[in-house]
């Protein structure tokens, strides 16, 4: 174990290696979070995106920071909750009410928002309350914008109204926010910035009824990683995508790499038929087209991360890399100490796992740590073919979502680096560690 | 070279040297035999693994009778069939259903059918699609292979062989530059190639085709495509530089890394030292007693790379809309199409199987150090 601490002194002397070490241990800290602040289950529900969980995020949104490099900033979004204004509520007749509630909002972007939404939240028994919506412009001119019945759940498209349209000869995210002069034909509209006002008016008939909403004014900036076509918060899959990642390269290399150590240990130990056996497998192995294999079993068993880590190892272990550890353990088992290990009556299994397998250790980690990336982007491959693990949230997957949404053809830059940008960190990280420590495990290579 | 001394005793008079050359023929042509048969079985139970995994174990065909009822179903629907009465149709639906799934051999078990696929397979008698058709209109799964084999060997023969031997070259002249500022370049971009071609495709069509806009973001022509020979091939030139690229950026760092301490290995060895302290000049010690002794390996990691040529790339091909038999691939077996998957797989394998044979014949002839037969190891 001292040989061991010594070799991890001496990766101290590649710089490389410490920048890497720092990069992999802040990735580890990012998967902590991430496991820790959502639990599995509400990561995929939240990926899943049903029930209108991304209901007040805007579609295809660049991240908010990207505001600071602009000098016509991007709108963000932003929610106005009648909860939080007063509400006034007085008795029209026999169970008849009138709630009224003013929000007030200030809007200072000097572009137009990408779209509005009122989402209604009411509570009646039989009879359903009628609401009244006016627009209060900052010099106090009103339009209304609906009238009508409301049911729970229901939601005002300000946007998609073709009524409010067609009376303001625009979009409406354009000509409610406009300053009315530019409106004119051939004029660019302006945004009018200012306090702007809805009242809410509702009429309820029943006693315990009550209408309670939310505007949600859309902008093109959410949040520090943006969204996705469907509203999703890019942060929470490449949050949840790092754990994934970490894990699922960890495991098919743990897998990979001890059961093939193990097999060629075995193998050489025992040598005859187990051996030729083994030697047999690799030769098949070696025919069968690694990719086609793993397409095949994701488009007719399963796209499960478990069902593909477990045929990914399966077919990593027989290939070239046991021919090379069978080369060097045959060289081990020839040495003086076996043989003194083999005289004092040491049993197969105990040569096997205490004397020959140690010995063989110092060059498995760097092949170990160089693993690593290889199947991170194999994950990130498979999702690329649309193979990926239908419910986590993955790297590969919003890079592919990205790349099949347009993204590239669309200027959306941001949803395709965020992704490839972390899988090209975690790849060269390990990757950069792994070379270092080639160089400080063998010897064959120290002196080059 | 330091075999000689160890191999000149073994060559006493005349007479008993030829009995040695013949004894040497015939452990050579059992070394072949030995080793033609051990690929062969290789490849039988390589093709018949794959011919059960495309296959799904069978479960294939279950789908392709749900397809056969599907499309008699359809048939039936028709105006031809309207003035039957509906048990008439029934029965003469069921007498079609029954006749073509008797004529696709769905009606036997697939154990049975398997061993037919495998004979088929290995005898290369690919047979027909079923649903895939190549642009000709061909049903061959040959036609629809062949059709997609040049636009795969132009870019990736192209990108394999470019890729060899550049990164044989750098790694030939950085091997002779240990510890230069370009060496440790060259090790610092190994890591790099940790990620695969398509992922710098992607980047290369956001810098080249989105932003800058000066080239295609994939496929292989213009559209319309041109009419002038001259015309097709600058159009084909054109959507062939990124992904080009893009293999380039994924696969050559690390080949030049590995080349390079390969090279390195082999220079330290003690006969190279000698060369140098003869003082023989570094162009000679580099033919001469770097370049021969690796040249085996060198030979073998060309014709790998020449067969792995043959599979093209899926998701490069994918990313770049290439098509590719890479592509093609991928959309058979999303097709459930099994004559094509398996011909492209027995055909990988027979190319596999075929040069590492040639390559152990070729090392066997001209490497003394490789021992003939089961005798020569002990």
């Amino acid at each position: 174990m001292s040989s061991l601490g010594k070799a991890l002194t001496t990766v101290r002397r590649y710089p490389s290696a410490v920048i890497a070490l720092i990069i992999i241990l802040g990735l580890i800290g990012v998967a902590v979070y991430a496991v820790v602040s959502i639990p599995l289950s509400e990561a995929i529900y939240l990926w899943r995106g049903t029930d209108q969980v991304w209901s007040d995020t805007p579609r295809n949104a660049q991240p908010a920071w990207t505001n600071v490099f602009r000098s016509k900033k991007l709108p963000e979004t932003f929610v106005v909750r009648m909860g939080d204004s007063e509400k006034t509520t007085e008795q029209l007749g026999e169970a008849m009410w009138r709630e009224t509630s003013v929000l007030t909002f200030d809007y200072k972007y000097s572009l137009f928002p990408t779209e509005m939404n009122f989402f209604f939240d009411v509570t009646f028994e039989t009879r359903e309350p009628q609401v009244t919506i006016t627009w209060i412009t900052p010099d106090g001119e009103e339009r209304r914008l609906f009238r009508g019945n409301v049911r729970p759940g229901q939601r005002f498209a300000i946007s998609q109204d073709d009524k409010l349209t067609r009376n303001l000869g625009t979009l409406p995210d354009v000509g409610l926010f406009a300053v009315p002069e530019t409106l004119a034909e051939g004029a660019e509209p302006e945004v009018w910035k200012g306090g702007y006002a809805l009242r809410v008016e509702a009429i309820t008939f029943e006693e315990g009824s009550s209408v309670d909403g939310r505007l949600v004014v859309y902008g093109d900036v959410y949040g520090a990683a943006g969204t996705d076509h469907l509203r999703r918060d890019l942060m929470v899959g490449l949050l949840w995508g790092t754990p994934i990642a970490l894990m699922f390269g960890l495991l098919a290399t743990i897998g990979t790499t001890v059961l093939g150590f193990i097999i060629a240990a075995f193998g050489t130990w025992y040598g005859g038929w187990i051996d030729a056996l083994i030697q047999r497998i690799t030769e098949v192995n070696l025919m069968l087209p690694f990719l086609p294999i793993l397409i095949m079993v994701g488009t007719f068993y399963s796209r499960s991360i478990w069902v593909m880590l477990a045929v990914i190892i399966a077919l990593s272990i027989f290939t070239a890399a046991i021919k090379t550890y069978r080369a060097m353990f045959l060289q081990v088992k020839m040495s003086p100490y076996i043989e003194a290990a083999r005289a004092y009556g040491a049993s197969n299994t105990r040569i096997i796992f205490r004397y020959l397998i140690p010995k063989i250790i110092p060059v498995l980690i760097p092949n170990f740590v160089t693993g690593i990336p290889t199947f991170v982007f194999l994950e990130a491959s498979l999702s690329v073919l649309g193979l990926g693990d239908p419910t986590l949230p993955t790297w590969g997957k919003i890079l592919t979502n990205a790349y099949q949404g347009g993204a590239l053809y669309r200027g959306y830059y941001y949803w395709v680096l965020e992704p490839a940008i972390l899988l090209m960190i975690t790849g060269l990280s390990f990757s950069m560690l792994g070379f270092a420590l080639d160089r400080v495990f063998n010897p064959r290579l120290r002196g080059m | 070279m330091a075999e000689q001394p160890a191999r000149a005793p073994e060559v006493p008079s005349e007479k008993s040297g030829k009995r040695g050359v013949s004894r040497t023929l015939m452990k050579f042509a059992r070394y072949t035999a030995i080793r033609g048969i051990a690929l062969l079985v290789t490849v039988t139970i390589g093709v018949y693994i794959s011919i059960w995994i495309a296959n799904m174990g069978g479960h294939v065909d279950t789908i392709r009778i749900a397809q056969v009822k599907e499309s008699v179903g359809l048939k039936f629907r028709g105006p031809t069939y309207r003035d039957m009465t509906p048990s008439e149709r029934q029965t003469l639906m069921r007498a079609e259903e029954e006749r073509e799934i008797s004529r696709l051999g769905l009606d036997k078990p697939f154990l049975g059918r398997s061993f037919g696929y495998l004979a088929s397979a290995l005898s290369l008698s690919l047979g027909r699609t079923e649903r895939m058709t190549s642009d000709t209109g061909s049903r061959q799964v040959r036609a629809v292979l062949l059709e997609r084999l040049p636009t795969t060997l132009v870019l990736f023969g192209t990108a394999n062989v470019l890729v060899f031997f550049v990164s044989l070259f750098v790694a030939l002249f950085l091997s002779r530059r240990y510890g230069t500022f370009l060496d440790r370049a060259a090790v610092a971009l190994a890591p790099t190639s940790s990620a695969p071609p398509w992922f710098y495709g992607i980047f290369l069509i956001l810098i080249f085709a989105a932003i800058a806009g000066i080239l295609p973001y994939g496929g292989l022509l213009d559209a319309p495509p041109p009419t002038t020979t001259l015309g097709y091939v600058l159009s084909v030139l054109k959507h062939m530089v990124l992904p080009l690229l893009a293999w380039i950026l994924g696969t050559m760092a690390i080949a030049v890394y590995g080349r390079r301490t390969f090279f390195l290995i082999h220079s330290s060895e003690d006969y190279v030292e000698l060369a140098k302290a003869k003082g023989l000049r570094s162009n000679t010690i580099e033919r001469r007693y770097i370049l021969r002794p690796t040249l085996p390996t060198i030979i073998t990691q060309f014709a790998l790379t020449l067969v792995f040529a043959w599979q093209g790339a899926i998701i490069t091909e994918t990313v770049f809309q290439w098509p590719g038999l890479g592509r093609l691939l991928w959309q058979a077996i999303g097709l459930f199409e099994v004559p094509v998957i398996i011909g492209s797989v027995v055909i990988f394998a027979y190319l596999l199987a075929l040069s590492v044979f040639l390559l152990d014949i070729l090392y066997a002839m001209i490497d003394p150090r490789v021992k003939l037969g089961a005798e020569g190891q002990t």
